[in-house]
């Protein structure tokens, strides 16, 4: 061989019986696949059209209604009884509303294990490469050919490495490490590429922050993203999938993570990113703390601890959509949900909430929208007149509270 | 052979502002067709005639996964999308349900320019500016899943990929 491999490729490589190198065309069984009620009916059809009957393996494939739930209009209530009646029909998983956002979902149900190839019809998919899995998005209808073959075709990624040295400081996490990253590499600057992150400052992330990290490699246009799993600790034993020493990279970039500010990504692009000090005491009217990029247990206690015997600004009002069931059940047991609903938070369903503009939080025209989430583009929370801005859970929150961008450092 | 008449737009263009999210969520394939490109160019729907030829820049198709996005422009009646490349679960998407889409870099085409497509060897003629460029090659897999029209009639046809 004389090269190392990457981790993209040893997983592809592992899973193809060959070895499978960037560039190289394979066709890889995949361990398991997920839709959401954005794409699951779309994908129910195209089996349908492409001669499915059953499920090639029911065990394998997840439903869940996450995006517009509980249904806001009859339409797309009728889109999720299609979707309860096929998972009855077919015997998979169908985890309906209230259980959370798809990735939190797969993650808390353990559905998605180190080394797996996944594949799920939403483009955040590539979260999964937290936990050492070569983790895609894709459209309804590949989605519907996994469902029916149990495969996908693909192209092995080159491998984009992120090195970050150093260790965070106290008021940055791992979301201001992801949007530097996107900044560094753009929208658009790791198509068709993986993105591999490794680093002290990465050795030391939780899970939930690692997620986050490998959410955002969709903003950079990356295939999937996966963080080393050096120094990844998990509630159970998992064997790890390491890089070799002598893997070839595409190419690698550097971010000192001691010295990193907190960021805040500004409107229209998730790519536009700045130190949060520019954008000081830019009037904000809402502050949303969701998304499956940051609403874990651990980003709901970073905006506790802001928040905590205080109350939101005036004129604000702070939403809060809690990642999963399982996040909301940890955040009531410790207080931190009772904390926030002091301090003024409205708290709304587990699931996706406002961040796709489908329902439960459409900001008005000329608003200026705080949130955790990773997509500011124009009309992305269902209006195109509205501004947003993304940053940290501590940004959020120390922002709710002031009524002004605010870094939560100071 | 494809004729039509060029809709340029820049680069960047995001599923978000192809078909919004608030949209999505139906099978009625027409209803997305009457909000498509809305966000980024209210007078989109006045525009465009069926058969013309959407142009855009780098990473067109980015963000959201939804296929949604290029179902709303087949739908619309765009007989074909030419970029200077594509984000890459939209470029999948696009092939899947049979929408042409090239992919040329450094193609100059302005809004308004006559082109003529040869979808079979990739080659695009631009009339107005009299110059002639040639799309990237697709992998094999995918030039099969477009030879059948999509990838439903595809598997509808081989029940499996199959790569010689
Ligand atoms: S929370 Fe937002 S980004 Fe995440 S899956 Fe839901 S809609 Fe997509």
């Amino acid at each position: 061989m004389g090269k190392g491999m990457t981790i993209s490729e040893k997983i592809l490589t592992a899973h193809t019986g060959r070895e499978t190198r960037a560039g190289d065309l394979c066709i890889v069984p995949v361990d398991g696949s997920m839709a959401t009620d954005t794409t699951a009916p779309l994908a129910i059809k195209a089996f349908g059209e492409m001669g499915g009957v059953r499920l090639k393996d029911p065990s394998r494939f997840h439903l869940v209604i996450d995006h517009a739930a509980p249904a806001p209009n009859e339409r797309i209530a009728n889109l999720h009884s299609l979707m309860r009646r096929f998972a009855n029909d077919q015997g998979c998983a169908l985890h309906d509303i209230g259980s959370g956002i798809c990735h939190q979902v797969m993650v808390d149900h353990r559905k998605v294990q180190p080394g797996d190839v996944f594949m799920g019809a939403d483009s955040h998919t590539p979260t999964y490469g937290a936990l050492g899995a070569f983790a895609c998005g894709v459209g309804s209808t590949d989605l519907a050919a996994v469902m029916l073959t149990g495969k996908i075709w693909l192209k092995a990624p080159a491998t984009i490495r992120i090195l970050c040295h150093g260790k965070l400081p106290t008021h940055s996490s791992g979301k201001d490490l992801a949007l530097e990253a996107v900044k560094a590499l753009t929208i658009s600057g790791a198509t068709y590429q993986a993105v591999e992150y490794h680093g002290t400052a990465v050795e030391g992330l939780s899970l939930s922050q690692r997620m986050t990290l490998c959410n955002l490699v969709a903003e950079m246009g990356a295939k999937t993203g996966i963080v080393s799993p050096k120094g990844l600790e998990l509630p159970y034993p998992f064997e790890a999938t390491y890089a070799d020493q002598d893997a070839v990279y595409a190419r690698t970039i550097e971010i000192d993570a001691s010295s990193l500010r907190p960021r805040i990504a500004v409107p229209d692009s998730p790519d536009n990113v700045d130190d949060i000090e520019r954008y000081q005491g830019t009037r904000i009217t809402y502050a949303f703390i969701g998304s499956c990029t940051n609403a874990r247990h651990d980003d709901l206690r970073v905006a506790a601890d802001i928040l905590r015997g205080k109350h939101i600004a005036k004129g604000v009002r702070l939403v809060i959509a809690p990642a999963s069931r399982q996040v909301l059940i940890d955040a009531l047991a410790d207080g931190t949900m009772q904390t926030l609903i002091e301090a003024g938070a409205t708290l709304i369903n587990s699931g996706c909430g406002p961040c796709v503009g489908s329902h439960e939080g459409v900001p008005g025209d000329e608003e200026v929208v705080v949130s955790t989430a990773n997509r500011n583009f124009k009309g992305r929370m269902g209006n195109p007149n509205a501004s947003i801005y993304l940053g940290s859970p501590a940004t959020v929150a120390a922002s709710a509270l002031h009524g002004y961008l605010t870094n939560p450092a100071l | 052979m494809i004729n039509g008449r060029a809709h340029r737009y820049g680069d960047n263009i995001d599923t978000d502002r192809i078909i919004p999210g608030k949209y999505t969520k139906t099978l009625d394939i027409s209803s997305l067709a009457d909000h498509v490109m809305e966000d980024l160019d209210p007078h989109f729907k006045q525009k465009f005639r069926i058969g013309d030829i959407l142009v855009a820049g780098d990473n067109f198709g980015c963000g959201s996964s939804r296929e949604q996005a290029p179902i709303a422009l087949k739908a619309a009646g765009i007989s074909c999308i030419i970029a200077r490349f594509y984000a890459r679960i939209f470029f999948r998407n696009a092939i899947n349900i049979g929408l042409p889409v090239l992919e040329v870099p450094n193609h100059e085409i302005q809004d308004g320019d006559a082109l003529e497509i040869d979808m079979e060897n990739g080659i695009v003629r631009n009339l107005s500016q009299g110059d002639l460029h040639q799309s990237t090659q697709l992998p094999k897999v995918m030039m099969d899943i477009v030879a059948e029209g999509g990838l439903v009639p595809y598997l509808r046809k081989y029940g499996d990929y199959h790569i010689d």
